[in-house]
């Protein structure tokens, strides 16, 4: 270990390492530090993700890949079912994360970026204003280690921003509270991921089983921070369960967070930069925090780095823009059509599904079943053209 | 008896011990920066904390309590 880098990442998840990357390939000093004792453990997540998302970063594997995905199925409230398919451009995978983080950060660590785990940080150091290292306990010894740039890929628990003094913690009304369990024996398609609406699976969140082979799945849901007050995750978890899975055997439980709404004001401050959900750069719509994550974070460490090499640590401050104009932009549209889903009544869902399954099957792309939608909700029309447009 | 002391009074939240699952949405959520939380460890900081129940709210499995009597100091 040197005894200081230009560049010190906070958390090693896929944001992390992706910023650790791109910074180092810049050939700056990089050095991520991880509080868990794994990278990739313990897995928070349901692991679907686009193969688009994947292959902008990471050449696909099956080493890592669990489950092929080219179907959406949507169920209603009254439990009507609306199966969509996809064309091949859209495929999308169900991960095996504790693989896939690992090995995100072996491309990192394979272009000279270190990397210590076991190391939690607790505070920054600074030089008047500007970020200009951390404070971390290592081994029971509290430590100081200096950098030029600090990147906060922290996830959901994000507490290195509100120390340089950006305000980051989340409206407990936009956290989406997530209980998942992966069970066996559930038999589903395997090549289907399915999302449950409505009042008994999960007000103003969904519901989902996202299948992992074997007849293995991911089986969890999220609600609102809202809705939490009156009733948990985990209470509506139990229901489903002993509904439809009574029997199923239960491989492993966590619970998650998943800061659904826009990207912070502001991600960057001298000396300090935001990525990932430490940023609240998840799709507020869907949930998914993978893929943006690993963009944002290739975005501010590629600037990171550049801002080192130029000897112009301002040029950080670019990176609020850049994020912006590749997706912030994007997810605040996403924002309003979640706002606008979480409003409907079970029984606005179940119309729009009876409607949608007049579609014949082979016919049913996106669009149209958009187009349906929208003709019972029209106020939306407008935010979703902008998705598509944008 | 002696009750730990928040930000704006006594304080009355309260982490069932070997029941929490580390998740972090507690933090995510407080404004105060009031949890602290570790690989397999987590705690109030009492002086920060006002009760606002925050947290108690977006917990997914229901571990963090109000006592309405107020936490005691151990
Ligand atoms: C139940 C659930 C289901 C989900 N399903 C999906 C899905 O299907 N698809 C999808 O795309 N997204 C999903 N998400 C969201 C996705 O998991 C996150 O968006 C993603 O993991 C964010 O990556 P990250 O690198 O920003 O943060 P993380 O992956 O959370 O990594 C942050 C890292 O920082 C470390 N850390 C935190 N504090 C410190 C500290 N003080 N010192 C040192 N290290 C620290 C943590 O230990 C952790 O390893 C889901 C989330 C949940 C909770
Ligand atoms: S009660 Fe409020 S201030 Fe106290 S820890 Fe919970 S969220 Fe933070
Ligand atoms: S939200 Fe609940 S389970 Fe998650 S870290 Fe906080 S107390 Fe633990």
């Amino acid at each position: 270990m040197k005894e200081e880098y230009d560049i010190i990442v906070v958390g090693a998840g896929p944001a992390g390492s992706m910023a650790a990357r791109f910074a180092a390939e810049k050939g700056v000093s990089v050095l991520m530090l991880e509080k868990d004792r794994d990278v990739g453990y313990p897995v928070r997540c349901g692991e679907a993700i686009s193969k688009a998302g994947v292959e902008e970063f990471i050449d696909s594997n099956e080493l890592w890949i669990k489950a092929h995905i080219n179907k959406f199925s949507f169920i209603a409230p009254d439990e009507t079912e609306v199966l969509l398919q996809f064309d091949s451009e859209q495929e999308g995978y169900v991960l095996e994360r504790r693989i896939f983080d690992y090995e995100l950060a072996k491309t990192a660590v394979n272009t000279g970026a270190q990397i210590l785990t076991r190391t939690y940080v607790n505070g920054l150091l600074f030089d008047d204003d500007k970020v200009a290292g951390v404070k971390y306990e290592h081994n029971g010894e509290q430590k100081e280690l200096k950098a030029k740039i600090v990147i906060a890929a922290d996830g959901v628990e994000s507490r290195v921003g509100r120390w340089a003094g950006l305000k980051t913690h989340i409206d407990f009304r936009d956290m989406e509270c997530c209980t998942q369990i992966t069970a066996a024996n559930i038999n589903v398609d395997p090549n289907t991921l399915y999302f449950y609406f409505g009042e008994e699976f999960a007000p103003e969140g969904y519901f989902w089983i996202f299948p992992k082979g074997d007849n293995i799945a991911n089986i969890g849901l999220g609600v609102s921070g809202m809705i939490g007050k009156k009733k948990s995750a985990q209470s509506f978890l139990n229901s489903f369960m002993e509904k439809y899975y009574p029997q199923a055997p239960i491989l492993t439980t966590i619970a998650g967070g998943v800061p659904s709404a826009v990207t912070l004001d502001k991600i960057s401050a001298p000396g300090i930069a935001l990525v990932g959900d430490a940023a609240r750069q998840v799709n507020p719509l869907s949930g998914g925090g993978i893929a943006s994550g690993m963009i944002g974070a290739s975005i501010a460490g590629r600037i990171a780095g550049e801002a080192i090499k130029m000897n112009k640590l301002d040029h950080l401050l670019t990176y609020d823009k850049a994020w912006h104009d590749r997706l912030g932009r994007r997810h605040e549209t996403f924002n309003r059509i979640k706002e606008g889903i979480f409003n409907f009544s079970d029984e606005k869902f179940n119309i729009i599904a009876h409607s949608i399954n007049k579609i014949p099957f082979e016919k049913r792309t996106l669009g149209r079943v958009f187009r349906t939608a929208l003709i019972k909700q029209p106020s939306l029309i407008i935010d979703i053209a902008k998705v598509f447009v944008i | 008896m002696e009750y730990r002391q928040a930000k704006t009074g006594v304080l009355m939240i309260e982490i069932l011990p070997d029941k929490c699952d580390f998740c972090g949405c507690c933090v995510g959520v407080c404004p105060e920066d009031a949890i602290e939380l570790k690989e397999a460890e987590i705690f109030i900081i009492d002086e920060r904390c006002t009760n606002c129940s925050k947290c108690i709210w977006s917990c997914p499995i229901e571990v963090i309590m109000f006592n309405k009597e107020g936490v005691v100091a151990k």
